[in-house]
């Protein structure tokens, strides 16, 4: 059997936070009605003319500032022509010969908690389509230009991938990096990441490489991770069989997870890029870049040294925790409400990501906030309650019974009884309401003990409802019965 | 009325000897008298006007008048005006109501100036005659049977035939400079960068520029100065202070140097207008001018440049007429190709579909370096011409065309029609302003004299143009056209 390798390239398309368009005032809101949000510069209505958003140029800086990438001193904004319904020019305003952002890497981290470098191609800024509506309209198409104009950061990676595993890694790094600039919400339901990836296969060794199928659109990281798995069986049985792949664009079928040929690169369009007049090349000059730099936040790898050197959290620990900025922000607020970085992570990592998992829910829209949950913490660490009763805490504080810790502790009377005389009647009642078991207790020899007192501790925790701090049970039930 | 000029009907307004309601009415009733054989409106917008002048006199009443306030212009038809036709002189644009106004457009009403209406034009600015317009050629009022240029033939027509004292045009190859010379007015394109392009319907956008043309230099300055500025909807338009242009126009000639590119009088050049061009460069050294000759020595490369810039613009900025949106669709369309392939076919005229196809050409792949690029490079060279020729000289000039009007359907193959435009088409590809004067006739049609200045150089230009109308009369003669009419 021959050894195949992989080989996978992405063309991630974000699309940017700007408040307007990238070249027009028009909002840029997700779900409004049809059409509402695209005024006549985003039509292409005659005599219009766009004017570059600096929000969208300032973000596209910041994202190569974040991946190390060279900030050429010009770039150019170029027409990419074409017809189609929902591109209303019959261009796309984009960047091809001097993208706004050159050379750069970005570091991956894989399950097994290694790390690699993928080079970043270039990335470039150009303005979103419509969208064609195809169902509801019997045998027509409607057209929705709300999104025409959305400013959209494209990130060319090299062909650097070599399994779907590195390329979701890869894919979940940009996105942390988007996130955490603030320059996307990173929703791909909403499309605000999508993904175009390059496939090829190659016979391991050989250098060259194969000839590759572009499958368009795919728009979770499950469905990239489908989509390579289907599109390498499909290539390798194909070159197995003495057939040939060809150079095609392919759509996923996220229903049936296999991807379909749309047209083959010879017909494809021939774009006709050229420098749109209407649009000055963007200078950014070194004081500028510096500008940026000096407001970029800190950056998932960053956070991620942060967490494990200052922070002394293991580096499993510190990676899940920097690998999403919602992650981050959560972990940290509840870090400072507690004040103790290790009981935070692993409360985030336990008790809070099992029940978020289990209700497929975003940290984001946790029902516990970060604060609830530090105070909980909190509540642990002073010994108010115990680990067991924490657990319960934290059930009523998901299921939304009081807005702190302190008032669910109270109403349920979860308070740790630390109080001795207290705790000393109840033992006193315990072992007079059990003779036997004492008398059987005084006879037997020291390891028999150990096993036996785990009655009486039973018996005392049961006598307070749980709330006897059980340490100090076990520690004054000892005392007692060995005294006598 | 109709002789009178913008700054003479302006004095009229203001010592109250007649109202702005009288004089665009009587401006409406002359286009409705004169201009069904004129053909140099393709809307009239009479009621909008009326009740526009109306507004104007209260506003003068009130002591709140703009510079223009109630004074009549026309528009060429590519400039968007909101809720009227904007045709851009084609058929795919014949039902297209602009939903917003082009920024020159805004300002000339907030000066209070009052559109009459919208003129005919080649279609999308595509020609040098007129003839390539939707609504039928233009006549030119000088004689009837010549063209009045292009493209903005209709705006110099009606300006000729006193139909409106000015009227705004746009000057992509000459479309401002050549009708204004064939028709006997002045018009001025202004430096790239000067006049918001916002709302002028886009043919080549790094050549596109609006402009006025007029009865004078010194109205084409009042107009320049209400339409010049830089706007943020226009990212290439140029942040520099308009100045005060009718303020400088009486700046002295003596010491002024003028070049003669030689490369503008060789062959091919009417004798006539020739004869008529040197005049009047005589009238300079007379005012106290010196005269040499330069070179530009890329000018024979101009019209090949332009003629794959141009369409190279035009190609990719005619796209959005689909038929998805708004203007022509086809009848019943099958799929979406057959929509995009008949609404084009039935809604672009030949001359249109000449220019959206060499410029697809240019811009495919294999012949992209081999013309547009080369063209680029040419252009630079021929922009480094002016700036050297500049280094030398204040001002340059020559014969606006190389001919006078031509007779209607005279130009029967389209290379000899893009000739018309060797002496102006060079100025678009490197951004300079150009007026065109008139400068004398060439049998009963009118010559024009072309004067060149340095980019933003605008006010030393109308200085010299309104110094020779100070000391000539050319300016003044009008066409035995219309001239009995009230």
């Amino acid at each position: 059997m021959m050894q195949w390798e992989t080989v996978i390239g992405l063309e991630v398309h974000v699309q940017l936070a700007t408040q307007s368009k990238i070249f027009s005032g028009a909002s840029t809101a997700f779900g409004a009605e049809p059409n509402t949000q695209a005024c006549a510069v985003d039509l292409g209505m005659p005599g219009v003319l766009p004017v570059l958003n600096e929000n969208a140029v300032a973000m596209a800086v910041k994202f190569g500032l974040a991946v190390d990438a060279d900030i050429p001193e010009t770039s150019l904004f170029e027409r990419k022509n074409y017809f189609y319904p929902d591109l209303p020019k019959g261009y796309q305003t984009s960047q091809m010969a001097q993208p706004i952002v050159g050379p750069g890497k970005v570091e991956i981290t894989l399950d097994d908690g290694s790390t690699r470098s993928v080079r970043i191609h270039h990335a470039h800024l150009e303005e979103d389509a419509g969208k064609s509506l195809h169902e509801d309209y019997h045998g027509m198409t409607g057209i929705d230009l709300n999104r025409s104009g959305t400013p959209l950061l494209e990130i060319v990676s090299e062909p650097d991938m070599r399994s779907a595993k590195e390329a979701v890694a890869y894919i979940k790094a940009l996105h942390a990096i988007v996130t955490y600039l603030g320059i996307s919400d990173g929703n791909m339901a909403e499309g605000s990441m999508r993904c175009d990836v390059n496939v090829s296969v190659r016979p391991k060794g050989q250098a060259a490489f194969g000839t590759r199928a572009e499958i368009k659109n795919v728009n979770s990281f499950r469905f990239v991770e489908k989509a390579i798995a289907f599109e390498v069986e499909r290539q390798v049985e194909l070159i197995e069989d003495g057939g040939e792949v060809i150079q095609e664009t392919r759509l996923f079928d996220p229903e049936r997870d296999e991807t379909r040929g749309m047209r083959t690169k010879e017909e494809a369009n021939d774009y006709r890029y050229f420098p749109c007049p209407d649009l000055l090349p963007v200078t950014l000059d070194s004081a500028y870049v510096d500008h940026q730099r000096a407001r970029m936040p800190e950056l998932p790898s960053e956070k991620r040294h942060r967490f494990e050197n200052q922070l002394g959290l293991s580096a499993y620990d510190a990676g899940v925790l920097a690998s999403s900025r919602a992650m981050a922000e959560y972990f940290e607020a509840v870090k400072e409400t507690c004040d103790d970085a290790k009981q935070a992570a692993n409360w985030v990592q336990g008790e809070l990501s099992a029940n978020l998992n289990r209700e497929s829910l975003e940290i984001g829209n946790s029902p516990v906030t970060a604060e609830q949950l530090g105070g909980l913490i909190r509540r642990v660490m002073d010994d108010t309650i115990s680990g067991k009763a924490a657990k319960q805490v934290f059930q009523a504080l998901w299921d939304g019974e009081a807005d702190t810790a302190d008032a669910i502790i109270e109403a349920r009377g979860l308070k740790q009884v630390t109080d001795t005389d207290a705790i000393e009647g109840m033992i006193d009642q315990v072992i007079a309401d059990s003779p036997v078991q004492v008398t059987q207790y005084r006879e037997a020899d020291e390891t028999k003990r150990g096993k036996m007192i785990g009655y009486f501790v039973g018996q005392v925790m049961k006598a307070s409802r749980g709330t006897a701090n059980p340490q100090q049970v076990n520690s004054l039930l000892k005392q007692k019965l060995d005294d006598a | 009325m109709h002789d009178k000029t913008l700054t003479e009907l302006a004095a009229g307004l203001q010592a109250g000897e007649f109202s702005s309601r009288e004089l665009c009415q009587a401006a409406l009733e002359r286009i409705e008298h004169l201009d069904g054989e004129l053909n140099s409106f393709i809307t009239v917008t009479a009621e909008q006007a009326l009740a526009n002048a109306d507004a104007a006199d209260r506003a003068r009443e009130a002591g709140d008048a703009g510079p223009l306030a109630g004074l009549p212009l026309a528009l060429k038809d590519i400039f968007c005006t909101q809720g009227v036709r904007t045709s851009c002189g084609s058929k795919m644009l014949d039902d297209f109501v602009s939903p917003y106004d082009a920024t020159v457009v805004e300002k000339l009403r907030q000066a209070g100036a009052v559109n009459l209406g919208k003129t005919n034009m080649d279609e999308f600015a595509m020609g040098s005659s007129n003839e390539n317009s939707f609504y039928g050629p233009v006549k030119n009022p000088w004689d009837l049977s010549a063209v009045p240029g292009g493209s903005s033939g209709g705006s110099a027509a009606a300006v000729a035939a006193g139909l409106v004292p000015a009227a705004l045009g746009t000057d992509t190859g000459g479309s401002i400079r050549q009708p204004a010379a064939f028709c006997g007015i002045t018009g001025l394109k202004p430096t790239y960068g000067r006049v918001s392009r916002y709302g002028m319907v886009a043919y080549a956008s790094s050549l596109d520029q609006g402009g006025p043309l007029a009865r004078n230099a010194a109205d084409c300055a009042l107009l320049l100065e209400t339409i010049a500025g830089q706007d943020v909807r226009d990212s290439t338009s140029v942040a520099r202070v308009v100045p005060d242009y009718t303020a400088d126009l009486d700046t002295s000639l003596s010491g002024l140097k003028i070049g003669l590119p030689k490369e503008y009088f060789g062959d091919g050049l009417d004798p006539e207008v020739e004869t008529a061009v040197r005049e009047a460069i005589k009238v300079y050294e007379s005012l106290g001018a010196k005269v040499c000759e330069v070179s530009l020595p890329h000018t024979h490369l101009a019209i090949p440049a332009y003629y794959v810039i141009a369409p190279a613009e035009a190609s990719s900025n005619l796209s959005r007429y689909d038929g998805v949106r708004f203007g022509h669709r086809c009848d019943d369309p099958t799929d979406l190709e057959d929509l995009y392939k008949r609404t084009r076919a039935e809604g672009f005229g030949e001359e249109v579909k000449r220019r959206i196809l060499i410029g697809t050409h240019t811009l495919s792949e294999g012949f992209f370096d081999a013309y547009y690029l080369k063209a680029q490079q040419v252009r630079r060279l021929i922009r480094q011409d002016f700036l050297d020729a500049f280094d030398e000289v204040d001002v340059l000039m020559g014969p606006t065309a190389p001919t006078p009007a031509f007779d209607l359907g005279a130009q029967k193959d389209p290379v000899s029609m893009y000739l018309q435009d060797i002496y102006t088409i060079a100025v678009n590809l490197a951004g300079i302003p150009g007026i065109s004067v008139p400068a004398g006739f060439a049998g009963n049609r009118p010559v024009g004299l072309q004067v060149l200045a340095p980019h933003f150089a605008e006010a030393q230009l109308l200085g010299v143009a309104h110094q020779f109308q100070q000391a000539t009369d050319w300016h003044l003669k009008r066409p035995a056209f219309g001239k009995e009419t009230a």
